[in-house]
C-alpha cells in the first residue's frame, strides 16, 4: 500500500472505453513516442531480409518481396510502453509470426529478435506463436515509418513494447533464454504489462 | 554489455525533498534524501510515484540531475498537460515524501574511462538534465576529456543551469543555439540544430568521439541521423528521447 502522496489529487483518469485496458502504472496517450537507443537505422528495401537463425546458421531467409507476399492480416492491438504510455487500438498490417516459424523444423523454447543497430530482445517461443505475435510493416494504413521502426518490426502487444523490436531482421531460435538489449541493462525479462514487470526482480 | 549488467530489484522509498530550486520560470531540481541509495552513474534515471487519497497513482521516470556522489537529485520541467511534473514543479514543498525507486537504466551513461574519446553532448531543452550529471562527473572525476556541448533551448531565459554552464572549467565549450527568441545584440546561435551547425560543432569523426543527444524526438532524431551523416558510427552517437506527451 503506497502512502498518499500530500497534496496531489491526479488529474488523468482512463477515457471512456479503456476501462479494464490499461495496465496498473499507465496512462492513455493519442500520441506516438518514441524510445530508441541509438540513432534510426534506415536500410534499404532492396537489401532488406528477414532471416529465422538456428544453431549459427540461418534456416530460412526471405527477401522484402517474399515477406509481402505471405498472407498478411490487419491486427488491431493495444500497446503499452515500459516509459508509462498506453495507446489503444493501433492498427497494424503484419505477417504473424506463425507463418514465418510454420516454415522451419525446430523444437526450439526461446527466441532472440536480432535488429538493425544492434538491438536485441529475448522472448519465450510460447509468446510470439499461437497468434500473439507478428512481424508489422504497415500502421494506420501506411508504411511503417522508419521512427517506430520500418520497414518492419516485431509486434508483440501482450508484453512491453520493447519486446516489439523495431527494425528487426530475424529471430534466432533458442533452447535457452538468453537477455537481449534492454534486458541487460536491467529491464525484466519476461514484462508483463499487467503484472507491472518493468525491471528485473519485479 | 554483459560487464555492465544491472540485475538487482528496484524496491520503491520514501524519498523527502530536502531542497526545491527553481531553474527556470517552468522548471525546478528537487534534491532527494533517500533512506538508501546505492549510488548512480551518470546519465540514468530514477522512477518517481505520486498516490492520491482515493489511491490513484502516477509514475513517471527522470534523468538524474546530479553526478555520481552526490545525493541524487531530479530537475523537472512543468508540462501544462501534464499531472506528475506540475505537482513536483508547483505543489511539492520542503520536507513533503514521494516514492522514488532507482537508478535505472546502463546504456545511456558516461563513465570515466571512456576518456579517451572526445565527448560530443547534445541537448534540446529539458535534455540537458542528465548530461548535466555527465558534465558535473567529468569535473568531480578529474577527466580532462575534451568536451562540447551544444544546446538548443527556445529563449536564454529557458536554459536550465545556465549559470553553471557559463562557469564551466577548462576543456569544456559550451554553444547555445536559440530557437524562438534572441535577446538584443545576440551573436550565437539561432534556429534549430542543421547539419551546417552541427558539422561546425561536433568533434571529427576520425578522432573517435562518443556523442549523447538528448531531447525531443525530433530534436534527437536530426542530431543523431546529421552525426551518421558526418561518419559517426551508430554504436558512439547515444540517444534518449521524449515526446511531449507528460511522460516526463
Amino acid at each position: 500500500m503506497s502512502p498518499v502522496t500530500r497534496g496531489f489529487h491526479g488529474r488523468r483518469r482512463e477515457p471512456a472505453g479503456a476501462e479494464g485496458r490499461v495496465p496498473p502504472g499507465q496512462y492513455v496517450t493519442d500520441d506516438f513516442p518514441v524510445l530508441s537507443a541509438g540513432p534510426t537505422p534506415r536500410t534499404p528495401l532492396e537489401v532488406w531480409t528477414f532471416s529465422i537463425r538456428q544453431d549459427g546458421s540461418t534456416a530460412r531467409s526471405w527477401s522484402w518481396e517474399e515477406m509481402r507476399a505471405l498472407p498478411a492480416e490487419r491486427v488491431t492491438a493495444d500497446i503499452h510502453c515500459v516509459t508509462r504510455w498506453s495507446k489503444l487500438d493501433t492498427e497494424w498490417d503484419a505477417v504473424s509470426v506463425d507463418t514465418l516459424l510454420g516454415q522451419v523444423d525446430h523444437d526450439a523454447r526461446y527466441v532472440l529478435a536480432f535488429c538493425d543497430g544492434g538491438y536485441t530482445t529475448n522472448l519465450p517461443l510460447a509468446d510470439v506463436t499461437g497468434g500473439q505475435a507478428w512481424l508489422a510493416f504497415g500502421y494506420g494504413g501506411q508504411p511503417l515509418e522508419p521512427a517506430h521502426g520500418g520497414p518492419a518490426r516485431l509486434l508483440v502487444p501482450h508484453l512491453y513494447f520493447w519486446k516489439s523490436a523495431k527494425w528487426v531482421r530475424g529471430l534466432e531460435l533458442l533452447d535457452t533464454d538468453q537477455p537481449g538489449f534492454w534486458e541487460t541493462y536491467g529491464y525484466h525479462d519476461y514484462g508483463d504489462p499487467w503484472r507491472e514487470q518493468r525491471y528485473a526482480g519485479d | 554489455m554483459a560487464g555492465t549488467a544491472l540485475r538487482r530489484r528496484l524496491t520503491w522509498q520514501l524519498a523527502t525533498a530536502a531542497a526545491v530550486t527553481a531553474e527556470t520560470a517552468s522548471v525546478s531540481t528537487i534534491a532527494l534524501e533517500l533512506p538508501y541509495w546505492p549510488g548512480h552513474r551518470a546519465g540514468q534515471h530514477l522512477d518517481v510515484r505520486l498516490t492520491a487519497e482515493d489511491g490513484y497513482r502516477a509514475e513517471r521516470s527522470y534523468s538524474i540531475a546530479s553526478a555520481p556522489g552526490e545525493a541524487p537529485a531530479i530537475t523537472v520541467e512543468r508540462l501544462d498537460d501534464g499531472e506528475v511534473s506540475p505537482y513536483l514543479t508547483e505543489e511539492l514543498r520542503v520536507g513533503n515524501q514521494i516514492e522514488v525507486r532507482g537508478p535505472i537504466g546502463g546504456y545511456f551513461v558516461w563513465e570515466e574511462r571512456n576518456d579517451s574519446s572526445p565527448l560530443l553532448l547534445l541537448a534540446g531543452g529539458s535534455g540537458i538534465v542528465p548530461l548535466r550529471s555527465i558534465l558535473r562527473h567529468r569535473d568531480r572525476s578529474g577527466s580532462t576529456v575534451p568536451v562540447r556541448l551544444l544546446y538548443s533551448a527556445r529563449s536564454l531565459p529557458e536554459v536550465i543551469y545556465r549559470a553553471e554552464l557559463d562557469r564551466h572549467g577548462p576543456g569544456v565549450e559550451v554553444i547555445y543555439t536559440l530557437t524562438r527568441q534572441r535577446p538584443p545584440g545576440w551573436t550565437g546561435h539561432a534556429g534549430r540544430v542543421d547539419d551546417t551547425l552541427l558539422a561546425e560543432v561536433a568533434w571529427p569523426a576520425d578522432r573517435g568521439p562518443l556523442a549523447f543527444a538528448c531531447g525531443p524526438t525530433p530534436f534527437v532524431e536530426a542530431v543523431a541521423t546529421g552525426l551518421v551523416r558526418l561518419g559517426y558510427p551508430p554504436g558512439q552517437v547515444k540517444t534518449e528521447r521524449f515526446g511531449a506527451t507528460g511522460g516526463r
